[in-house]
């Protein structure tokens, strides 16, 4: 007898929810696919109906077709029910397994930083850089020329007496004639016009020296306020109507786009350089915080001294402009709070990693 | 330039008073440094005349003593100090007055007996640290006036930090002059009268160098006290000058200097012998200076020198055989220009400076010579006696003062402000600057104590300055435009060093001047550049390398407990080369140097903790080069381990190194554990490339694993240059991902395991071409270098 007929229609449900509870009495995926194959594999329970249906009758052969077709679904979306949730399951297992402690620092190394008069003058840099201003360099052992006389500091000049130079040992151990450590960026201005100048000579009209120098300068001073190395930015801009309005206005600028307010004043006093006239100290004070009213000298300047013009074949009648000597080591205690300059040179890392 | 602001008010006498006064100073260029009240505030002080000291029952110390305040009744009053004595005058505090320090007068009983009020000492009215006893004053001061006002106590110490170029305002009248020009106020200058001559003894005077000595003019004085007392009003204001009174007579040519800025000298003229001539020294003079300096003199130095000797270095400072003692009688006395060129830097070169040379050097009223002798023999003649002589005077071509041209538009362009003529005139006036009217120019003629004004800018100069910087615009800048180049086939120094510091170095700035042992020790530089004048031995040499920094960075880093230290910097270096520019003799190139101390990584749960090593370092400066592919080569250096350290070659060019520092410095700067570093010339990290596009291959890469045994002697630089020289082309990559040796590898022997890529661009390679291009670089290894297959 066809095992058809050994069981009414009623069967299928059995089988369904015989499938049913055999599936959720295992949570192991292989375990699953093995009773899958016990209800839909070669010779499962539905299968075997399934091989018997050619047995029947053609018109009761499309009921009880459909109602195996129907049991078959119905296992087969029992099956993936089963599998969907023992995947989740297991997933979730596995997420519950793999969770980590997030709060556990990441690996690897740690970055180091910029010193902060580094930054000062890459901040420096990038400002003049925005209106032009091209950045040059220039040697740190200089010639006495460059360095006074080509500025108008002749030997014996009593200016010469502002700067505590320091000067080198020739082979005897004699005093090197000459030949000096720069005491400030201005003799780049001097380097820089006489490139400019021979670059340009063939040109009508020469074009504008915009450029900043900013560099390490020497002089025989050490105390808390000085020290025998220290960093200046010389800044020059020549052109055919440069004044010293446009000095004041180039500076007033820069000073509040550095310390990003305008919460400060500038002010400039009459001064001496042999290489400027008229010159001036910019001094600047900050309105409010720790240090609201006091005047902090932080530059000095003035347009360019005819002398100094001719010295690099400009004639001064045709162009005419002005040049600063900034401190950049001052502007960084001013803008970070370091109340000492030594710390600059000093090398402690946790003084310096706080400009990280 | 120091002095009482009470003084300078006796020349001028402006509204302004206190900060403003001071900040008008500053705002003009004559910077005011310092200011200090002479004394600080208090009142209901007296001058008190003592008349009678009692001794009081039962003490040591206190005495009781009955004052004179010039109130009718004298005041009973207590009194410690050692001093007390009828007759003298002091300061007495009357009750209800607040001394400094908070102390408060009061009626008070002392020992039972009843005091109406205090004697006070310097100390006590803050006027000065002396505190041996009471301020005895003057015997002629009178009794009951206000102390303040007797010792002129309302009075405040400037002092200004003249520049160079205003040695005008080095005198008293000089800054009243400037106060007045600021101020509008007007200046009430001394009025000097000629001293009749009563005597006939003069001393003749030859300019032997006129053009160091235009004018010299003296005169004997005969017949003077020397022993003289300075009056107390002359010996105040030198002492708020900041001098201290010595001598009548050297402080009547103090003051004078102070005065009228022009420095003066005293010579005994019973010292003296013959004519003076002014002269430059012979070489091999010598001179013993009022200081007890005894200077060889070089032959561009100014003399005074008598028939016998030098007896001055001329506008620097007197001889001490010809000067004056308390015990001279007869003065001879100079008042001279000497040419600021003839005197500047000399007084320095051996390493001093005097008032005189300090004015001399920036410049002297060579129209004021004559009127400070007469104002010196003046106030000699009244305070210490005497007649005077004629005045010799010895006079060849003083200074020009060439007419300056001002345009106003050359202002206008200067300033980037327009000022009306009339303004320019004013101002000019103002200043005392004279003119001629040309057209529209200003023709100015700088009086004979302007040294500063030679050209139309400093003209210009000064009128800014009365005008007011602060009045002058300060306008947005108009310029040219055109943009900077930016040239991609260079990167910037802030890149490199970004670069460096996301690498964990943190960038430092040590000093150019090291210890010398640095140089031998870290560069073997026997071409060592020494300073002729550095501030401490071991700031001594300028640096070729920057090792020793950084080396010193760890030691410091160490003792303040940071165990893992990763610096940085870059700084020129310097090189003595014959070649050297653009400063001859020295080549000064950028470099850059890094130091790795300590653990690989922070200290950090999730890594086990090693210590740096030798590739860790070379790795980041691998980094740091590309996409510049350095070549590495042994070699030694005096800074390293011998047998860890490599130079770097770029482009056939040693540009570098690399390795572990030496263990014997490492001993003798007492690093617990060896540092790893680099120095690298900062040029080649500058250079960048520019991207070339090549086209991708879109055929499928082969990947073939080799391994191979070869000596452990054998560098794997060599091996792979050779391999990727003697391969085919569709060999794209070798790279090597394993060295082995140990157990299954023969002693002496190492293991290296190779990934090797190969593709072509246009087809599919067939597996007989790969094992080919395999078979071509195994028989190439077994050929060249003994490699033998690991299988």
């Amino acid at each position: 007898m066809s095992l058809l007929f050994s069981v009414n229609m009623h069967n299928f449900d059995q089988i369904i929810q015989d499938a049913s509870l055999a599936f959720a009495a295992t949570d192991d995926p292989d375990a699953l696919e093995q009773i899958k194959a016990s209800f839909l594999g070669k010779s499962g329970k539905i299968t075997r109906f399934l091989k018997e249906l050619a047995k029947l009758p053609p018109d009761e052969r499309r009921t009880v077709g459909a109602a195996i077709n129907r049991a078959k679904e119905a296992v087969e979306l029992a099956l993936n029910c089963r599998r969907e949730s023992i995947r989740r399951v297991a997933l979730e297992a596995r997420l519950a397994e793999e969770s980590l402690d997030v709060t556990l620092p990441g690996r690897g190394e740690a970055r180091g930083g910029l010193h902060p008069v580094t930054r000062t003058l890459e901040r420096m840099e990038g400002l003049f850089r925005s209106i032009g201003f091209d950045v040059a360099d220039g040697p740190e052992i200089e010639a006495d020329f460059q360095n006074f006389t080509a500025l108008n500091t002749p030997e014996d000049h009593p200016a010469r007496s502002m700067h505590d130079t320091f000067y080198l040992q020739d082979e005897t151990g004699g005093v090197a004639p000459g030949i000096l450590l720069r005491t400030h960026t201005s003799p780049i201005q001097v380097r820089y016009m006489q490139a400019h100048v021979a670059k340009h000579s063939s040109a009508e009209t020469m074009p504008e020296i915009r450029v900043i120098a900013p560099g390490r300068v020497y002089r025989v001073d050490s105390d808390a306020t000085h020290s025998p190395m220290f960093h200046q930015v010389e800044g020059l801009w020549i052109g055919e109507n440069v004044s010293f309005a446009d000095l004041k206005g180039v500076v007033g600028d820069f000073l509040r786009r550095f310390f990003e307010s305008d919460d400060l004043q500038v002010r400039f006093r009459p001064s001496f350089f042999p290489f400027t006239e008229p010159s001036a100290e910019i001094d600047m004070a900050f309105m409010s915080g720790a240090l609201k009213g006091h005047w902090l000298e932080i530059a000095g300047c003035g347009m360019v001294h005819p002398n100094v013009l001719r010295h690099v074949n400009i004639d001064p009648e045709k162009y005419i402009g002005f040049a600063f000597g900034m401190g950049p080591d001052r502007l960084t205690m001013l803008r970070y709070g370091v109340n000492d300059l030594r710390l600059f040179y000093d090398g402690d890392l946790r003084f310096l990693r706080q400009f990280v | 330039m120091k002095f009482s602001e009470s003084w300078l008010r006796s020349f001028v006498d402006p509204a302004c008073s206190g900060d403003d006064f001071s900040h008008l100073l500053t705002m003009a260029g004559l910077e005011v440094e310092e200011e200090a009240l002479v004394a600080p505030s208090f009142e209901k002080v007296v001058v008190g005349q003592v008349l009678e000291v009692g001794k009081l029952p039962d003490a040591d110390r206190l005495q009781v003593c009955r004052v004179d305040v010039g109130s009718g009744e004298p005041l009973q009053i207590v009194c410690g100090a050692p001093n007390a004595a009828a007759g003298i005058k002091v300061p007495c505090a009357l009750p209800g007055a607040e001394l400094p320090g908070g102390i408060r007068i009061k009626v008070s009983k002392l020992r039972g007996i009843e005091s109406f009020g205090m004697l006070c000492s310097a100390r006590e009215l803050g006027i000065s640290d002396d505190a041996a006893g009471l301020l005895v004053l003057a015997a002629d001061a009178s009794v009951g006036e206000d102390i303040r006002r007797h010792l002129d106590l309302d009075d405040r110490l400037l002092t200004l930090k003249l520049t160079p170029n205003r040695a005008d305002c080095l005198s008293l009248e000089g800054v009243a002059r400037e106060v007045a020009a600021l101020t509008g106020a007007p200046a009430r200058f001394i009025d000097v009268e000629e001293v009749a001559a009563t005597l006939p003894h003069s001393r003749p005077v030859l300019l032997d160098a006129p053009a160091a000595c235009p004018r010299y003019c003296g005169r004997i004085i005969a017949g003077v006290n020397a022993g003289a007392l300075t009056p107390a009003w002359m010996r105040r204001r030198l002492e708020r000058s900041g001098i201290r009174p010595i001598s009548a007579l050297v402080d009547i040519t103090n003051y004078v200097m102070l005065e009228l800025g022009q420095p003066l000298h005293a010579f005994d003229n019973a010292r003296l012998s013959g004519a003076l001539h002014v002269r430059m020294a012979r070489a091999g003079e010598e001179i013993v200076l009022l200081n007890e300096q005894t200077l060889a003199l070089q032959d561009d130095i100014l003399l005074i020198a008598d028939e016998l000797r030098p007896v001055a270095m001329g506008g620097i400072m007197g001889g001490e055989e010809s000067g004056i003692s308390l015990a001279t009688t007869e003065v001879f006395l100079e008042s001279a220009f000497f040419a600021p060129q003839a005197i500047a830097g000399r007084a320095r070169r051996y390493g001093f400076v005097s008032d005189a040379s300090h004015r001399f050097e920036r410049g002297v009223d060579f129209g004021g010579t004559r009127r400070a002798l007469e104002r010196a023999t003046r106030l000699i003649i009244d305070i210490c006696g005497g007649q005077a002589g004629p005045i010799s005077e010895a006079l060849a071509a003083l200074p020009e003062r060439r007419p300056v041209r001002l345009r106003p538009a050359r202002v206008a362009r200067v300033l980037g402000l327009t000022l009306p003529a009339e303004r320019i005139g004013e101002l000019l006036l103002r200043l005392g600057l004279p003119f001629i009217r040309e057209v529209a120019d200003f023709v100015v003629t700088p009086p004979t104590y302007r040294f500063d004004i030679e050209i139309e800018e400093d003209l210009i100069e000064e009128i800014a300055r009365l005008h007011g910087y602060d009045n002058i615009p300060a306008p947005a800048p108009r310029g040219w435009l055109s943009m900077l180049p930016q040239t991609e086939s260079s990167r910037s120094l802030a890149r490199v060093r970004q670069i460096l510091a996301d690498c964990g170095y943190q960038e430092v700035v040590n000093f150019a001047f090291v210890e010398e042992a640095w140089e031998t020790d870290f560069a073997g530089n026997d071409q060592l550049i020494r300073l002729a004048n550095p501030i401490a031995s071991q700031l001594s040499v300028m640096r070729s390398t920057l090792i020793g920094g950084l080396v010193a960075n760890v030691a410091t880093n160490l003792k303040r407990r940071q165990s893992r230290v990763r610096v940085f910097e870059t700084g020129r270096c310097f090189f003595r080369d014959p070649a050297g520019r653009p400063v001859a003799g020295f080549r000064q190139p950028w470099k850059l140097t890094a130091l790795a101390y300590g653990d690989a990584l922070p200290e950090q749960w999730g890594v086990v903790a090693r210590d740096v090593d030798f590739f860790d370092v070379k790795g980041d400066l691998e980094r740091l080069l590309a996409p510049h592919a350095g070549c590495f080569e042994k070699a030694a250096h005096p800074a390293l381990h011998p047998g860890r350290s490599a130079q770097v070659v770029v482009d056939g060019q040693v540009v570098g190194f690399v390795g572990e520092l030496h263990p014997r410095w490492q001993q003798k700067y007492d690093l617990p554990l060896p540092p790893v570093l680099f120095e690298i010339e900062l040029d080649v990290l500058l250079q960048a490339r520019l991207p070339q596009y090549a086209e991708v291959s879109r055929q499928p890469p082969v990947i073939r694993d080799m391994a191979i045994v070869v000596d452990q002697a054998l560098e794997l630089q060599q091996l792979v240059s050779g391999m990727k020289a003697n391969a085919p082309s569709l060999v794209r990559t070798i790279s090597l991902f394993d060295v082995y040796a140990g157990r299954g590898v023969e002693a002496g022997k190492k293991s290296l395991a190779f990934r090797i890529v190969m593709q072509d661009t246009q087809k599919t390679l067939l597996e007989a071409e790969v094992d080919a291009a395999m078979g071509q670089l195994t028989t190439y290894l077994q050929e060249a270098f003994g490699a033998q297959l690991r299988v």
